[in-house]
């Protein structure tokens, strides 16, 4: 049911159910906004976002109050102005001056505000608030000075992610955001996925960093220091880089990442084949042999610690491939390491990824050697920005390269591994020929695709009726695990990725991104996927090569020992 | 049974708005909240560790420390704090190195905070183990808490 409302005397039609601030996003006015999160239960919190009702002159939240017929609305009266400004002032009051030193300057959402709202001079004089820093995760960095509580990492991760491993403490102006019995983040039940990072309208909450460590690499004269990046990095870089939404900057990445100092630069999207080939395998073996079905994906580390943490039940399902990204590092400190005549303590290995669980997994113990790392260091995508800036690499006067060879092509089928459903269809691909012999007529899975939390799916080959499942989100994969453990037993693989919409949407993307840039980023994705000739991991000639030169055969000796490896049951506060 | 145990057994079949009066029955058992029993109260209601430690730390009455051996309780009502009870709490948690809520390392005290406890011709006024201490100043209150140290000893 429509009816009009008048805002800023003007009449729009609203319906019933919605909310003011809908109202006005529709029609172009802008309201600022803290607390609130689209698509979440508004809060009202922060009242950021107050207007004022002309009838009762009372001023309301526009983000929580539903539009009433014959509503009469201002949105930037005297008094509402000045009562967000005065809002601004009184969250600066206790914040920490310290801009020019935080990692958000000039990304920020409170500073943003407090220059939108002319904030100029300090009016209210606060005791600004102390707090330790707690750097004990591998991951994330909480700094609950910096902290506004607006409570968005709380409903985060709490709704979107189902882990809830930090809640509001204590009560009033003793208010702040906290672990249970405020423990360290390394011993609660946090993911690292990072989504609380990209919903923090401050520093309060940042991934921790390793520049350093990479610079002293990068000098080292005795050092080899050599790059991976991720599939996604290449179609999500851009808003970081001031580009146009979804451009492919695989060229030039590679040429700033030379220009940078590292000596070999390979390509992620590689190891992403290996891993296909490595898992279609392992999921022919098992359906074949009665082994433990379904299977479920462990390129996801967040996953895989949630899996750990709160579905223990589920370790058997979980693929014994490692990730893509311990993959790559493994093959680099042995195989690469061979060829190139060097001890793997002589190898610096950093990569890319637009996660920050990644760095959580590059120092499990399960992923080290002799006691030497796989990967030496994780960056993610907003890091890279910023380590080609200290380097003075121009991203937009520079030639496009070719990546470093062998372990630097790749099929399209990895390529796919940035997006929510992408490892399944590359896997589909591998396993259908291995199972008929013979290559499918359609590569694309339609129903594989796009943004839903969930997709599903049967896949017939050769009589066999393949049941697969995507989900990305955690609390959409919490459902589908209650399901079969309900006893749902028509799927026989599922891919699970923590961060909504995959990969393209992890924890350590560009922070701000819109969903309709998420969605260009996975349209680039396609189209690559579209455009280029090798569409599937088993006929990547590099991929064919390692399997002739070192690993055999899929699930061979060899992979055992470099590929695979298996997860344990963890005890963590929750 | 554990005392935890003991107390969820009497609460079958309940949902998340009973999280509240078991806490009350576990603090009234044990004195306080341990780590231990919030996290058994979790998994039994299927909450959040920090969910039960976000509403318990909203709410006064919950403490997670045990009582120390002798309980010091300091008036903080309106006479008392008028004649200064602020500098003689400021001095107790400075000389106990606690701070009001917790207990000492060694477990001899626990300092707690209260709103009046009706002797306000006494005030100051703290309250160990019961006894009253009228006109507490910053230098008496470290003499009288040394006391009952060497009390417990």
């Amino acid at each position: 049911m429509d009816f009009t409302i008048n805002i800023n005397n003007k009449s729009l039609v609203a319906s019933k159910g919605e909310t003011i601030l809908e109202v006005m996003n529709r029609n172009g006015i802008r309201v600022p906004t803290l607390c609130h999160i689209k698509d979440a239960l508004p809060t009202g919190a922060c009242r950021m976002c107050v207007v004022e009702d002309n009838k009762t002159g009372k001023l309301i939240t526009s983000c929580s109050f539903p539009a009433e017929p014959g509503m009469s609305i201002l949105t930037h009266s005297p008094r509402v102005v000045e009562s967000r400004k005065t809002i601004i002032e009184l969250l600066l009051s206790n914040h920490p001056d310290d801009c020019l030193y935080c990692v958000r300057n000039k990304n920020c959402e409170l500073q943003d505000l407090s220059s939108e709202l002319h904030v100029t001079e300090r009016r209210i004089r606060g005791i600004k608030n102390k707090a330790n820093l707690d750097l004990s995760s591998a991951s994330i960095v909480r700094d609950p000075e910096k902290c506004i509580l607006c409570g968005r990492c709380v409903y985060v991760c709490e709704e979107v992610m189902g882990v809830a491993c930090i809640d509001f403490i204590n009560r009033g102006n003793k208010s702040i955001i906290g672990t249970a019995f405020h423990q360290g983040l390394n011993t609660s039940s946090c993911i690292n996925c990072g989504q609380c990072i990209m919903v923090c309208p401050t520093g309060a909450l940042t991934e921790k960093n390793h520049f350093a460590q990479i610079q002293e690499a990068l000098n080292n004269p005795s050092k080899r220091v050599v790059v991976q990046y991720a599939p996604s990095i290449t179609v999500s870089m851009a808003e970081e880089l001031g580009m146009e939404p979804g451009v492919d900057i695989n060229g030039i990445l590679n040429a700033a990442l030379r220009k940078v100092g590292f000596d070999h630069i390979f390509d992620s999207s590689f190891s992403a084949d290996l891993t296909i080939m490595e898992e279609s395998a392992e999921l022919i073996h098992r359906i074949q042999n009665d082994g433990v079905l379904p299977m479920i994906t462990s390129c996801c580390p967040g996953w895989v610690k949630y899996a750990e943490e709160f579905a223990p039940d589920f370790i058997p399902n979980l693929s014994s491939c490692k990730s893509p990204q311990q993959m790559m590092g493994a093959i680099i400190k042995s195989h690469f390491a061979a060829q190139e005549n060097l001890r793997p303590e002589e190898i610096y290995s950093v990569s890319i990824m637009p996660c920050t669980a990644k760095k959580f997994e590059a120092q499990r113990e399960e992923m080290t050697r002799e006691g030497i790392s796989d990967v030496d260091a994780v960056l993610t995508t907003r890091e890279l920005a910023r380590f080609l800036k200290l380097f003075g690499v121009d991203m937009f006067n520079i030639k496009p390269e070719l990546v470093d060879s062998p372990l630097g092509f790749r099929s399209t089928a990895g390529k796919l591994f940035g997006a929510s459903g992408g490892v399944m269809e590359a896997a589909i691909r591998t396993a259908y020929r291995t199972l008929t012999g013979k290559e499918m007529v359609e590569f694309q899975v339609p129903a594989l695709r796009g943004f839903e939390g969930r997709k599903e799916t049967k896949i017939n080959i050769n009589g066999l009726e393949l049941g697969v499942a995507v989900v990305n989100g955690m609390t959409n994969a919490k459902k589908l695990l209650d399901e079969i453990r309900a006893g749902k037993n028509d799927v026989h693989f599922i891919e699970i990725m923590a961060c909504p919409g995959g990969c393209i949407g992890g924890g350590g993307q560009h922070i701000g991104t819109s969903d309709e840039q998420l969605r260009t980023r996975m349209q680039t994705l396609y189209r690559i996927d579209e455009t280029e000739r090798i569409k599937v991991s088993h006929k990547n000639p590099e991929i064919v090569e390692l399997y002739k030169e070192f690993l055999g055969k899929p699930l061979g000796h060899k992979s055992h020992e470099l590929l695979h490896t298996h997860y344990h049951q963890r005890e963590v506060v929750k | 049974m554990t005392l935890v145990q003991n107390v969820l057994h009497k609460y079958p079949d309940v949902g998340h708005d009973s999280l509240i009066p078991i806490l009350q029955d576990i603090q009234t058992a044990e004195g306080y909240l341990s780590k231990k029993s919030i996290l058994e109260v979790g998994k039994y209601l299927n909450i959040p560790a920090s969910r039960i430690f976000g509403v318990a730390t909203f709410y006064n009455q919950f403490r997670f420390e045990p009582f120390g051996k002798n309980h010091i309780q300091v008036c903080r009502g309106t006479a008392c704090h008028v004649l200064g009870s602020s500098t003689v709490l400021q001095e107790l948690e400075k000389h106990l190195k606690v701070k009001a809520g917790q207990t000492t390392r060694d477990g001899q005290f626990s300092v707690e905070v209260v709103a009046c406890i009706g002797a306000c011709g006494l005030a100051p006024v703290i309250c160990i183990n019961g006894e009253f201490h009228a006109k507490v100043t910053a230098q008496s209150i470290k003499e009288i808490v040394d006391s009952y140290k060497t009390k417990g000893e």
